[in-house]
């Protein structure tokens, strides 16, 4: 099956600064793919290069199995990019932005156009600042108009570069139930974000950049049981059971917190606790989080 | 509509939404050189015979026009472009360097003709303007503008500032433009000055142009062509190797 994207050692040099160095990777289409990596780690220079924004030191990208450079026009067509910038035509109201992007797409003006231009705008939230110039916009909806502007040509493969930066939480909440429907229909999303609880919940995929290297690929839910775990937290009225201090691997106050693999060891551990006389008054059981992971693999 | 035809009518659009400052704006400024000039030049001595300076100016002062509005327009829209970032919105659809050249050029060309085309209005009021050749008219008017048009994307790619870009059109075309005889006929000229004349291809453009309304010219039209023609060549293989490598758009 044709990959939706392929990466396959790629490297970009900018002098003696390098952004990417040998990234492999591919994602299968209908993928929720999170690209994921702190600032200057070589996210954006891989989107820009699956763009065609930039060109490759060594490597290949491929979209929809179309090689962005030999077969751009196909590979373009394949793609829709939300920048991680806001940007807009000053000459233009938030309709014709969307018409004029269709037709650099080879769309035509068209009902069919037309309709899925007003589906966008009120998917959205926007049907009533149509009309408006692009500059009469606050961030915000101008960031709506982004997300809009890289879906009006209907691609396959979706990017996202971190689409929720400062952004609202109406936004939030509008923009991944969007991504998401499209996703079940079969869309393939490439998503970067500094949100982690947003990747954690969306993405099947992540795939982590450090220094342009890929540093950790894999399910959501491998990276999360290899690299993070549940806790159980106690809070305690009185005094923590000596006999009981190896196993805890952290207090903090009356909070005592144990590693547990599955719930089945929640119960275990309470009856460890009152058996060895403590009064337990508080508990809570924390899930891993990608940002554990993101920390440990950072740091590593 | 093609990619192409997008571009190109966006382009168009992008003038015409600003069409006081773009269109009606330049066609006052030459209306008020040939009010002035035709004013303190009145009685002067004619550059052909059977010409009077009125009748000289006008056709010179439409091509001036012409050239610095085909170069306002291109370099203006790809720096806006660059600076605002909104350039991204034609480097990721499936658009190939012909598309940008031809889109960029032509609209650029339509500024140009009807800037120019305003002109010979306002100075069909002033002066009877007589017309030897449409052809040779509208060969110049083409060749000239799209000279300057690709010069202009060129001279836009290149800009990283708006500053910059002043200085190539204050320093550079500005300059070629004055002193290419819209003004005057190089004849009247030092022959220092009558000789570096023929280095300035502006010179050329007006030249030919002129010829076309008057049938007379400095040099001969064969030669005003050519020299256009092979400008105008040399430039738009220039800008067209300059928007496939990706120059300053693609990094």
């Amino acid at each position: 099956m044709i990959s939706a994207i392929e990466v396959q050692g790629v490297e970009k040099r900018y002098g003696k600064f390098t952004a990417l160095a040998g990234v492999s990777l591919s994602v299968a289409p209908g993928e929720f793919f999170a690209l994921l990596g702190p600032n200057g780690a070589g996210k954006t220079t891989l989107i820009t290069a699956l763009a065609g924004l930039t060109r490759v030191n060594a490597g290949t990208l491929r979209v929809m199995g179309h090689d962005v450079v030999g077969q751009y026009r196909e590979a373009r067509r394949a793609l829709g990019i939300v920048p991680q910038e806001i940007v807009f035509d000053p000459f233009f109201s938030v309709r014709e932005t969307l018409r004029f992007q269709a037709g650099y797409f080879g769309i035509p003006r068209s009902a069919t156009l037309d309709a899925w231009i007003d589906e966008l705008l009120a998917r959205l939230s926007l049907t009533d600042k149509a009309d408006q110039n692009m500059r009469q916009l606050s961030g915000g909806m101008k960031r709506r108009v982004l997300v809009a502007q890289a879906l009006v040509h209907r691609p396959p493969v979706i990017v996202l570069d971190e689409p929720t930066a400062g952004v609202d939480v109406e936004l939030r909440q509008t923009l991944w139930s969007f991504i998401r429907e499209l996703n079940t229909q079969g869309h393939t999303i490439l998503l970067t974000t500094h949100y982690l609880e947003e990747a954690q919940q969306l993405c099947s995929r992540i795939a982590m950049l450090k220094q342009g290297k890929i540093v950790a690929m894999d399910t959501t839910q491998n990276l999360l049981n290899a690299f993070s775990v549940r806790v159980l937290r106690v809070k305690l009225d009185g005094g923590f059971p000596p006999s009981m201090v190896a196993s805890r691997t952290k207090q903090d106050g009356a909070w005592h917190f144990f590693e547990i693999h599955d719930y089945a060891e929640v119960e275990a551990r309470l009856a460890q606790l009152r058996n060895a006389g403590a009064h337990i008054v508080n508990l809570e059981v924390a899930e891993p989080d990608l940002e554990e992971v993101f920390v440990k693999l950072m740091h590593r | 509509m093609t990619g192409f035809q997008t571009l190109l009518l966006k382009e168009i659009l992008r003038f015409w939404k600003v069409a006081f400052q773009t269109i009606a704006a330049p066609v006052l400024t030459a209306m008020l050189y040939i009010m002035i000039f035709s004013h303190v030049m009145a009685g002067s001595n004619a550059a052909f015979p059977g010409v009077t300076y009125e009748q000289f100016l006008i056709p010179g002062l439409a091509m001036m026009s012409m050239l610095q509005n085909a170069f306002a327009n291109t370099s203006s829209s790809l720096i806006q472009s660059k600076i605002t970032g909104n350039i991204l919105f034609i480097l990721l659809p499936p658009l190939s360097h012909w598309d940008y050249y031809g889109a960029y050029l032509i609209a650029a060309v339509v500024r140009a003709m009807t800037v120019g085309l305003g002109v010979f209005l306002v100075g069909i009021f002033v002066a009877d303007i007589p017309v030897h050749s449409v052809a040779v008219i509208i060969a110049f008017a083409l060749l000239g503008s799209g000279l300057l048009a690709a010069l202009g994307i060129i001279a836009g790619l290149w800009a990283d500032k708006f500053d910059q870009l002043a200085a190539f059109q204050n320093f550079i075309i500005m300059p070629l433009t004055f002193l290419s005889g819209v003004f005057y006929s190089i004849h009247s000229l030092p022959s220092f000055w009558q000789g570096l004349s023929h280095f300035n291809p502006f010179f050329y453009m007006i030249d030919g142009f002129r010829y076309g309304f008057f049938g007379k010219a400095d040099v001969s039209l064969a030669l005003s062509l050519s020299v256009t023609a092979g400008a105008f060549l040399c430039l738009s293989a220039v800008t067209l190797y300059l928007l496939k490598s990706g120059y300053k758009l693609r990094q």
